[in-house]
């Protein structure tokens, strides 16, 4: 077990120097002429000679690489170029704003899938299981912008029942950020009216978001069920004349949890991922966003920053996943 | 005449191992069976008909404006209405099919045999190489597959072509895994050995023994993948990070018709349905595949 961890924690940090060196190949080497697209490709030459110093763009390959990875382990990325502000400063805004919308509609995405999942293996080939099915294999399928824009012109333009978009009402102002999580710092600071219409802004993008892992989590629930529903040890326990409550909680979805996990792990990757195009449909000040108008904007550094911040994170989740399934299930052994 | 008998011996041998799915007969049969599979064969040969007849389905053309018919709403001479530019949505979803599935099948053809090429010769030769190619196949995994994409796409300077690549280059590690798995099984079976001590070359090994008998699980896999590619590339158009206009592309249709989403809610909402349609209709087929493809089911099912 020890074995595996220190394996495993080794391959994370290859992963992780991996990440850092393939953004840096997309960011200093591959692109064209990234001064041009800051500038303008029409400007005077001293212009562009002095923009290309302060980039660090005029030294040779290996010299970039070596001052890129000093800043990144000082966690620095530079000064972005199109807020005028540090990348890392703007991170700390930005991304507690999308951790915060990810483990909402995780949260959502982990209770609905897994009930739905096991009604839908315990009802097999019924109607619930065709209607469940159905539903998650739509929710899969679902691009994340389009249904955002579906749920602005329903629910926000013609129910009213959510807000236009952004993180709160212009009429408030943000809590005092101790951990970045509006939800949490207003109510430590006793502001109920902002806890409230944070969570009211959540709803939108959280319930876009939900939906999709919802789909893969009770995708996953359903057929870890059924097979494990069809394991001897559950005909045993029927057998005994236990209740078919015990049975299927207590003897099948313990066992059932295992892929369930490994499903959560991995949906909080594609929860980053529909992060950027949710956020950007809903205005939700979050880093997807960020990222997007970075990319948008050529904006380099902030680029870097955001994309690095994102794979560490999916990393991390990954490493999570590995520990915890070699924790829920002692038949595995490394 | 010595090799002859050997050779049929080794035939003998692999047939023994050949995949399940190669049963065309019996893989129809069981498609034909399944409902929700069968919804799905259905929307992919609507889709392709589509792309292929698109000239003469369509009512119109896809890219000529019509200013004075600008944002009229769904008629009987317009279907579903026509966009910003008096375009008409119809024909613009219409001849989309073809651009979606072209993205598609460019994007398999460059990462599968990129994935399987990679995969065999790491499960093949092992030790450093296989170290190798699976720490850099590690790294791309490490990356949420959008993110990757829209980094490469930027970094290449956003157009079609590019995503192309751009998603090809984040989706190989899954093939290349795969090829990797199926072929350290396989090099371990005896007729590879009878193979190798017939004197075969190892690139004749790999190229017509293990290549074939990996193909069903690559298939599979890829089919599970057409339905994300195309999701993926239209959430870049989207972005404005794939097709450029006027491309009548679905994910950049809905792009363009976000700032009329409240008054002419037809415009970005039409490209959608055919998106969810598409990828619906290529999960669907993928799942059926899959289940049809596992032995374990097979079994049960017959």
């Amino acid at each position: 077990m020890l074995k595996y961890l220190i394996k495993r924690l080794m391959l994370f940090v290859i992963v992780i120097f991996g990440v850092v060196t393939v953004t840096f190949f997309l960011s200093h080497v591959i692109p064209a002429d990234p001064v041009g697209a800051i500038i303008g490709e029409n400007a005077p030459q001293e212009l562009v000679e002095k923009m290309e110093k302060e980039l660090g763009l005029d030294l040779p390959v290996g010299q970039q690489y070596i001052r890129y990875l000093k800043g990144i382990v000082h966690w620095d990325f530079g000064m972005s170029l199109r807020t005028q502000r540090p990348v890392s400063h703007d991170m700390r805004i930005y991304f507690p704003a999308t951790m915060e919308l990810a483990l909402f509609s995780l949260s959502i995405a982990i209770i609905f899938g897994i009930i739905i999942g096991i009604i839908s293996a315990v009802k097999r080939n019924q109607l619930p299981d065709n209607i469940s099915r159905v539903f998650s294999l739509v929710g899969i399928s679902m691009p994340a912008f389009w249904l955002g824009l579906l749920f602005i012109l329903i629910l926000y333009y013609h129910l009213g029942l959510i807000p236009a978009g952004g993180r709160l009402s212009p009429s408030l102002s943000s809590p005092p950020i101790i951990s970045g999580f509006y939800l949490l710092d207003s109510l430590i600071a006793g502001e109920f009216r902002t806890f409230w219409d944070a969570l009211y802004h959540l709803i939108g993008p959280g319930l876009v978001l939900g939906w999709i892992q919802t789909a893969y989590i009770c995708r996953v629930t359903r057929s870890s069920m059924l097979e494990v529903l069809n394991e001897e040890y559950i005909r045993t326990a029927r057998v005994k004349g236990l209740k078919e409550k015990i049975v299927i909680f207590r003897h099948a979805f313990k066992n059932a949890l295992i892929p369930v996990v490994t499903m959560i792990g991995i949906s909080f990757g594609y929860l980053l991922e529909g992060s950027v195009l949710t956020e950007t449909v809903f205005g939700y000040p979050g880093l997807g966003r960020y990222a997007v108008n970075s990319f948008l904007s050529l904006d380099l550094n902030s680029v870097i920053g955001s994309v690095t911040l994102i794979a560490i994170c999916y990393a991390l989740s990954n490493l999570i996943v590995d520990l915890l399934y070699a924790f829920l299930d002692p038949r595995i052994k490394y | 005449m010595n090799k002859d008998i050997s050779q049929n011996w080794i035939t003998s041998l692999k047939n023994r191992h050949s995949s399940e799915i190669s049963d065309i007969k019996e893989t129809l049969y069981l498609i034909k069976k399944s409902p929700l599979t069968m919804i799905g064969l259905t929307l992919i040969l609507i889709l392709v008909i589509v792309a292929i007849f698109a000239p003469y389905i369509a009512p119109h053309d896809p890219v000529t404006m019509h200013l004075d018919k600008r944002l009229a709403p769904p008629s009987k001479d317009h279907l579903l209405g026509t966009d910003e530019l008096g375009r008409d949505i119809l024909s613009r979803i219409i001849y989309g099919a073809g651009v979606a599935l072209k993205i598609m099948l460019i994007v398999l053809a460059i990462d599968l045999p990129l994935g399987i090429l990679l995969g065999l010769i790491a499960g093949y030769f092992g030790g450093w190489i296989d170290e190798i190619i699976m720490r850099i196949a590690d790294i791309f995994m490490a990356f949420p597959r959008l993110i990757l994409a829209m980094a490469i796409g930027a970094a290449l300077g956003p157009n079609l072509r590019n995503t192309m690549i751009a998603i090809a280059l984040t989706m190989w590690p899954i093939y290349a895994r795969l090829a990797r798995g199926e072929t350290l099984s396989i090099k371990e079976r005896t007729f590879i050995e009878a193979e190798r001590a017939l004197g075969t070359s190892n690139l004749k090994i790999l190229i017509s023994n293990i290549l074939p008998l990996c193909f069903s699980t690559l298939i599979v896999r890829a089919t599970l993948d057409m339905g994300n590619i195309i999701r993926i590339a239209a959430g870049m158009s989207f972005l404005g990070l794939g097709a450029q206009p006027p491309t009548p592309d679905w994910g950049l249709m809905i792009s363009s018709g976000r700032n009329f989403l409240i008054n002419q809610w037809w415009i970005p909402t039409f490209p959608g349905f055919a998106i969810l349609l598409t990828v619906f209709g290529f999960n669907l087929l993928g799942d059926g595949i899959r289940d049809i493809s596992d032995p374990h089911l097979r079994r049960g099912k017959k």
